[in-house]
């Protein structure tokens, strides 16, 4: 067992991939940043100064203080505190938490429903391909932020304001991951319409194996360095229409808001001159976002895939 | 051609028929017009009579024949909220709308273009590089996100004081990095000249102009980057085809070749693409009409939403699905005309 990790950590030690990751600075900036900002999402309970989750610790008194450097701020809130009162920089670490945990499901569940389809249309053909592919060009030409504006105001309508509260964590990924699985799928059913054709596939086919089995076992996993590029950007994308939803008050209430609701909710107050509230959540939202999209076009270039890129 | 045409027209017709079952779907699932119609006090016979009457008790298929057979007649109900036919309210407020995607167009075609073409001309040059590195950081940004920095820095205003103001360079510093604001974040402004119809719009006066600039600018921020990244790269491949070369060859001046030649065949993939993009910005309509309170139908349906206004809702699915539905079939049928080589799709070839 042991020889075996180590023998895989050597090969992983003289690939291409790390290689290439080790001579491009901005591949190697970029992830170090976005493992500090997971890391920081995940331990956001240890680190955070405060619970913003907890009413009774809210002083209301302290609310809209700027953060420190300018003048009126309180050193026990660095980055100053919104119009509740509530410690800017904890609500952004768990917001970080909460905007990451909705952008990895959304993915995890569209990747499950792209690879499923883009499979099925890709190793069947003919009808199958037909209707699912038409499914996805139309979807697609609608553009999946307004799919996810549309499902998440039936959504909100029919469960009302409170209920869609309580369980917007799980609609949102819902959501967000039937909105952009055509992304997916498309890409997988291109690397399996050319996998299909090599000789491997028709050696499994003599020897008689089932049509699901070869799918499965044999093609999905020779497609899945282009599914693995495409993943990466469509965290980003998630995320960003998470917080585009969050914005227009479909997404995260503001008890426990994301990136997206915490700029929401400070957009009220710009006016009144406290523009940290919606800017500085804002600023963490971009660099997010922008770290994984750097990432992405690196993978895309390491392994160069023929990818769609919508 | 012909076998083109009525294949693309025919799917048109299936999608729009896609779209208004699940506009009847969620109408039925959401909607139950009684409960507008009639006070708590009313008996449940009484109920039942007037489902009756209202056809509610038919069976699903006759329900959607009719709710089909109305919207053919333009008639999609009346919104709960305005008490007033919800096309007319959505035609109240598309105009809004329209000229908000208007303006942003206009930034779009005005600055893709140029910025594009030397990019693709100059690779290599730092500007060139300059407006790649923006283009990828602006892909990152979300839309309200622009349209909120815009406010701080050009409504509401910046004042800088990082640096000594008792020095001539500090102040002048402290300026320089300040901004004046000012520029009207909110709204329409009330100097609106009266076209024709519903059409209320705010291109001749000059606040109506000025109104413009912040949610147009915004809007436009987001499709910007896109376009001066696929201008970049259809340009750079016509540069390297052979009738190009051929033409430098002949001795052409470069200005000739450039705008002449290449730009012409760079500009028939963007102009399809274009039209496809310029569909999907009515998804981002919906956040920049939010974050400047701009009275376009974007705003309304959101509005729509909060006071489950639901026949305005579906007005607004079925008027914007039919809306993206024309433009992808217009441009698809335009890319065929343009290029007889464009294959059928489903069809074996």
């Amino acid at each position: 067992m042991t020889t075996a990790t180590v023998s895989r950590w050597d090969r992983f030690r003289e690939s291409f991939f790390w290689y290439s990751f080790k001579r491009d600075k901005v591949a190697i900036v970029s992830f170090s940043v976005l493992l500090l900002m997971v890391l920081a999402a995940v331990f956001a309970p240890l680190l955070a100064p405060a619970d913003p989750y907890d009413l009774a610790l809210i002083n209301i008194m302290n609310s809209e203080l700027p953060p420190v450097g300018l003048s009126g701020a309180d050193p026990a809130f660095p980055l100053g505190t919104d119009a509740q009162g509530r410690d800017l920089l904890s609500t952004i670490l768990y917001g970080t938490r909460v905007s990451l945990m909705i952008g990895f499901g959304a993915v995890v569940l569209q990747a499950f429903l792209g690879i499923l389809f883009g499979l099925l249309a890709g190793y069947l053909g003919g009808k199958v391909d037909a209707v699912l592919m038409r499914i996805a060009d139309v979807q697609l030409s609608f553009s999946t932020l307004m799919v996810a504006i549309i499902v998440g105001a039936v959504f909100k309508a029919s469960f009302g304001n409170l209920m869609f509260g309580e369980i917007a964590i799980y609609m949102l990924i819902f959501i967000i991951g039937v909105a952009e699985w055509p992304q997916i799928a498309r890409t997988v059913r291109a690397s399996v319409l050319a996998e299909k054709k090599k000789e491997y596939v028709d050696a499994a086919k003599v020897m008689g194996f089932g049509t699901r089995r070869i799918m499965f076992r044999h093609i999905l996993p020779n497609t899945l360095s282009p599914i693995f590029v495409i993943a990466t950007v469509q965290i980003a994308n998630a995320i960003i229409s998470e917080a585009a939803l969050s914005f227009l008050g479909l997404g995260m209430p503001e008890t426990q808001p994301s990136l997206g609701s915490l700029i929401k909710s400070g957009f009220d107050y710009i006016q009144s001159g406290s523009w940290w509230i919606t800017l500085i959540p804002g600023l963490v939202l971009v660099v997010l976002v922008l770290v994984i999209n750097l990432l992405g076009d690196w993978l895309r270039d390491v392994m160069n895939p023929r990818l769609y890129k919508g | 051609m012909l076998a083109f045409l009525v294949q693309r027209i025919s799917q048109a017709f299936l999608v729009m028929f896609v779209i208004s079952v699940i506009a009847f779907a969620i109408q039925d699932g959401l909607g139950d017009p009684l409960q507008e119609m009639v006070g708590m006090s009313v008996s449940e016979e009484e109920r039942e009579a007037i489902r009756e009457e209202l056809g509610l008790n038919d069976p699903m298929v006759v329900q959607y024949l009719r709710f089909a057979g109305n919207a053919l007649q333009g008639d999609l109900g009346n919104s709960y909220f305005y008490s007033k036919p919800t096309l007319e309210v959505i035609a109240e407020h598309l105009p809004a709308t329209l000229e908000l995607v208007i303006g942003a167009s206009l930034i779009i075609v005005f600055l893709s273009v140029p910025i594009g073409v030397y990019a693709a001309i100059r690779p290599q040059a730092w500007l060139s590089k300059f407006f790649m590195g923006v283009s990828t950081v602006g892909i990152s940004i979300p839309v309200f996100l622009t349209a909120i920095v815009l406010i701080q820095l050009f409504s509401i205003g910046v004042t800088v004081n990082w640096f000594p103001s008792d020095t001539g360079w500090g102040q002048w510093l402290n300026d320089f990095f300040s901004t004046e604001g000012g520029l009207p974040s909110y709204g329409r402004g009330d100097e609106l000249t009266h076209l024709f119809g519903t059409w209320e719009s705010g291109f001749f006066t000059g606040t109506g102009l000025m109104h413009l600039v912040l949610p147009s600018v915004s809007l436009a921020s987001i499709m910007l980057p896109l376009f001066i990244r696929l201008i970049r790269a259809e340009m750079m491949e016509v540069l390297q085809s052979d009738y190009v070369r051929y033409a430098r060859a002949k001795g052409l001046s470069a200005g000739r070749i450039n705008f002449l030649h290449a730009l012409k065949n760079t500009m028939l993939p963007v102009i399809t693409v274009g039209g496809v993009q310029i569909g999907i910005m009515v998804a981002y309509t919906i956040l920049t009409e939010t974050v400047f309170q701009w009275p376009g139908v974007g705003l309304m349906f959101l509005e729509a939403i909060t006071r489950s206004d639901i026949p305005l809702i579906v007005a607004y699915l079925m008027v914007v699905g039919l809306i993206f539905v024309v433009t992808n079939t217009l441009v698809d049928l335009i890319y065929g005309l343009v290029n007889p080589t464009v294959k059928l799709t489903g069809k074996k070839a």
